[in-house]
């Protein structure tokens, strides 16, 4: 298959998206304890679109299994079975729902599909099966059409109905009769009078109790009670309702013989094949989206970066300024400015997604994780529609898991040392998205146990992170000492965490992404990280300066205050690390010249600029030669082959200036990082 | 599609087979295999990246795409010489990473069967290892250069560097 087929990509893409569609389905419903109309319809469509698309795709063994699904949900949809176990029920259908995923992943990576699911075929089908034993045998709910009489003397048979209608609350689950308006309309008495007053009713009753009960009714004279196979729908009125549950038994069961061939349980479904193929269509007119791949967003935004960097250059040209204001070159320069601009924020926000998708992911994770170690959390979303970048989409969701996975097996107690701190029994993780400024905030919050400050202290001194001055920390900082590497609080590995390369994996990556991460907890009370993420990596508020010939850019979030500092200020000590005295505080000082360049000579910091620079928390000042000016940068990734080369980094990627020169974008979190390890 | 594309590949495939793009560092000539090279350009600007080996000169921006570029004559020890309006940039794409060879000059695009290229002496493999084969044209030879060895012959780099 070639790389670039548009029909594969295209089946790729729905698939995944039933899939997942699926997914979310299954976990509303797991969440509400039942599966509504609605939802088992959703699935049943999904599952039948997909058998269909897989099959045309040849993808056979998809097409198998999403057919024993969908016709799992074809019973649930006509049978509406009661008694369901709800559990084996979710976990069979998550379950071919990994299996699909995992196949569609493979076919889009060109890898060879797996085997057949046909151990997870059979288990559908035994489930189908045993659904329908159940509905025989055992069911727990039972379908009865009584036919009641009145005395013919006892006048008023419409209140008597009404009455027995009113009881027949309080022991049927569902029920409907005939005549239906028993108040408004008098000639109902003659009615019943003459025909006797139907009722079909659901009740967890049996047959004996059943009679006793509606025997109950005052003045009843005769009772017919008859037994029926299924819930017979509102045919019942045309008089017929034993055949009708007949025809409805004799079609699923049809239905269940033919499921290895698809074709004829096609014919025999025609009508619901055409009414979901017209859903389909329907919604695809409809519907206001189109899906576009990522790769031309890419290109797009690659585009416009250059057209806002060829703007640059036309509108900062000296021809431009040496005319008068007035001039038609200046007003279209200045209409191409104003267009550039708005189209940059137009392709931006289309790249924008909202974090849906990743939030409900991590229902998924909440549920496994719960049934493996046998705990009860709620896990609660808040600002699912908060909208980020694709790409720090992509970046931010491998340390989401982690942290709700943290949260999950360590921070939420069990049920009995909940029950016994007077907790409720069941733990609450909550998942918030929320826009500040040009920032995203995460966070993700538990009401377990906390953060044990003195375990943290004790393995971070084990492990040489710390010093003896640990008394002077503050909670705060004694805390976030758990995003150093290799450090883990937990005694037992298991299989979801403890191995102390979580926490700092997890600061990595978000501080690759130029964000932040903090953790605040209080003991019994739970613990809340909170990431701080920038909206978008592909642009930012970028202060140009020059150290040198070079230039470099810095983003602007990280700059407190820069300033050109008094020789009485600056301090060397005894290993040459040069410091500067800021209103009482010592900064250490991060000579650019020296981190970049071959220079021999001492700089003279009283020559050039010091710009303080805050990253996490921790502050360093950065000399550079020359303030250029600040301006929004396209990030651009190093080259990848510089990458590959390169050990140590402290740059984060370049940008284009104005004049078509290249400037290097500085990393503050390494830089940062990098001088305070290298300080202490 | 795929059955029209095929022979078209092929064709093309066939056609960039047996050519060499030569040019000259110092008195010596060398080949490239045509197929890798996207483009040549003139010397211009190179912003220096820091803390690279000295033969990665930095990166330009080439119509908004960056590449890093890499001197030939300092990849081969050599001394390094001016750049100057003879000095071209040969932009080439290997294993999807672009990169700039600064060269000398360039010549021309040459023709060599393959039988006329002989395998690099073995003696001193050590040196030769940015070699594939040594090939005749006319009389004149030309040090056909393997160009992924010449990106990524990192580690017995290291090794010198340690000596």
């Amino acid at each position: 298959m070639k790389e670039s087929d548009p029909i594969l990509e295209m089946y790729i893409f729905e698939s995944t998206q039933m899939i997942e569609g699926t997914e979310a389905v299954i976990l509303d419903c797991e969440d509400a304890s039942s599966f509504s109309p609605d939802s088992i319809n959703k699935i049943f469509r999904n599952m039948h679109t997909l058998k269909g698309s897989s099959a045309m795709m040849q993808y056979l063994h998809i097409a198998d299994t999403a057919h024993a699904v969908e016709d799992l949900f074809h019973i649930l949809r006509e049978k509406q079975p009661a008694g369901l176990d709800f559990n084996s029920l979710s976990d069979l259908v998550l379950q071919s729902v990994d299996y699909l995923k995992d196949e569609v992943r493979k076919i889009s990576q060109n890898e060879p599909p797996g085997g057949t699911a046909i151990a997870l075929v059979n288990q559908i089908q035994q489930f189908i099966v045993s659904l329908q034993s159940n509905e025989a045998s055992s069911h727990s709910l039972f379908v009865y059409h009584a036919i009641i009489h009145f005395y013919n003397d006892c006048e008023m048979e419409n209140i008597r109905a009404y009455q027995l209608v009113n009881r027949l609350n309080e022991v049927a689950e569902r029920y409907f009769y005939d005549p239906e308006e028993l108040i408004e309309n008098n000639d109902i008495v003659r009615n019943i009078r003459d025909r006797g007053f139907h009722i079909v009713l659901e009740t967890p009753l049996n047959y004996e109790q059943t009679h006793e009960f509606l025997m109950k009714t005052s003045f009843l004279q005769n009772l017919e009670l008859q037994m029926l196979d299924a819930w017979p729908g509102e045919q019942l009125r045309d008089g017929a309702p034993a055949k009708d549950a007949a025809f409805l038994a004799n079609e699923l069961e049809s239905e269940r013989l033919n499921t290895h061939d698809p074709a004829t349980a096609e014919k025999l479904n025609p009508i619901q094949a055409l009414q979901s193929e017209l859903a389909a269509i329907r919604s695809a007119a409809h519907s206001p989206m189109i899906s576009v791949h990522v790769q031309k967003l890419d290109r797009l935004m690659d585009l416009v970066g250059e057209l806002v960097i060829a703007e640059a250059m036309v509108t900062s040209s000296n021809d431009l300024h040496s005319g008068n204001g007035d001039s038609p070159l200046y007003k279209a320069a200045s209409q191409l400015r104003k267009i550039t601009g708005e189209l940059q924020d137009t392709v931006m926000s289309i790249r924008m997604v909202p974090l849906t998708a990743t939030f409900h992911k991590m229902r998924r994770v909440t549920r496994d994780m719960c049934r493996k170690l046998d705990k009860e959390i709620e896990i609660v979303i808040i600002g699912e529609e908060t909208e980020v970048d694709k790409s720090v989409i992509d970046q931010i969701s491998d340390p989401l898991m982690h942290l709700v996975r943290n949260a999950i097996d360590h921070g939420i107690e069990s049920a009995e040392v909940r029950e016994a701190a007077g907790k409720p029994l069941y733990g609450t993780v909550t998942l918030e998205a929320k826009n500040i400024g040009s920032d995203v905030l995460l966070i993700v919050k538990d009401d377990g146990k906390g953060l044990n400050r003195a375990k943290i202290i004790e393995r971070a001194q084990q492990n040489g992170l710390l010093g003896a001055q640990h008394g002077e920390l503050s909670d705060r900082d004694a805390y976030n000492l758990i995003f150093q590497p290799g450090l883990s609080t937990q005694d037992q590995i298991t299989e979801f965490s403890g191995r102390g390369v979580g926490m700092d994996v997890v600061a990595r990556n978000v501080e690759q992404v130029g964000g932040m991460i903090y953790i605040d907890s209080v003991p019994g009370e739970g613990t809340t990280v909170t990431m701080k993420i920038p909206l978008t990596l592909a642009i930012i508020d970028g202060m140009n300066v020059r150290v040198g010939q070079s230039h470099y850019t810095l983003p602007t979030t990280s700059i407190k205050e820069s300033f050109r500092p008094l020789h009485n200020d600056l301090l060397t000590d005894p290993d040459g690390n040069r410091m500067v005295m800021v209103r009482g505080e010592c900064y250490s000082i991060l000579d650019l010249h020296e981190r970049f360049h071959d220079r021999r000579e001492q700089t003279d910091f009283t020559q050039g600029v010091l710009i303080m620079a805050e990253q996490n928390g921790k502050s360093l000042c950065l000399f550079v030669d020359e303030l250029l000016g600040q301006q929004q940068v396209v990030i651009k990734p190093l080259p990848a082959y510089l990458r590959k080369l390169k050990r140590s980094s402290g740059l984060s990627g370049c940008t284009l200036l104005g004049d078509g020169s290249i400037s290097l974008i500085l990393n503050m979190a390494e830089l940062v990082g990098i001088s305070h390890t290298a300080g202490s | 599609m795929t059955i029209d594309t095929a022979p078209a590949i092929a064709a093309e495939e066939d056609e960039l087979r047996e050519k060499y793009l030569t040019f000259t560092i110092g008195s010596e000539h060398y080949g490239i295999e045509i197929r890798y090279v996207t483009e040549i350009i003139g010397i211009q600007a190179i912003t220096e990246v820091p803390e690279l080996p000295d033969y990665i000169r930095g990166i330009i921006n080439l119509r908004g795409k960056i590449i890093p570029v890499m001197d030939v004559r300092l990849r081969f020890k050599k001394p390094f010489r001016e750049y100057s309006d003879r000095t071209c940039i040969i932009v080439i794409d290997i294993e999807d990473i672009s990169i700039g060879l600064i060269v000398d000059s360039v010549s021309e695009v040459l023709a060599i069967p393959d039988s006329d290229i002989v395998p690099p002496p073995e003696y001193n493999a050590m040196t030769n290892r940015y070699i594939q084969g040594i090939g005749n044209s006319e009389g004149q030879v030309k040090l056909l250069l393997d160009c992924s060895k010449l990106l990524n012959e990192q580690e017995a780099d290291k090794l010198a560097h340690i000596n």
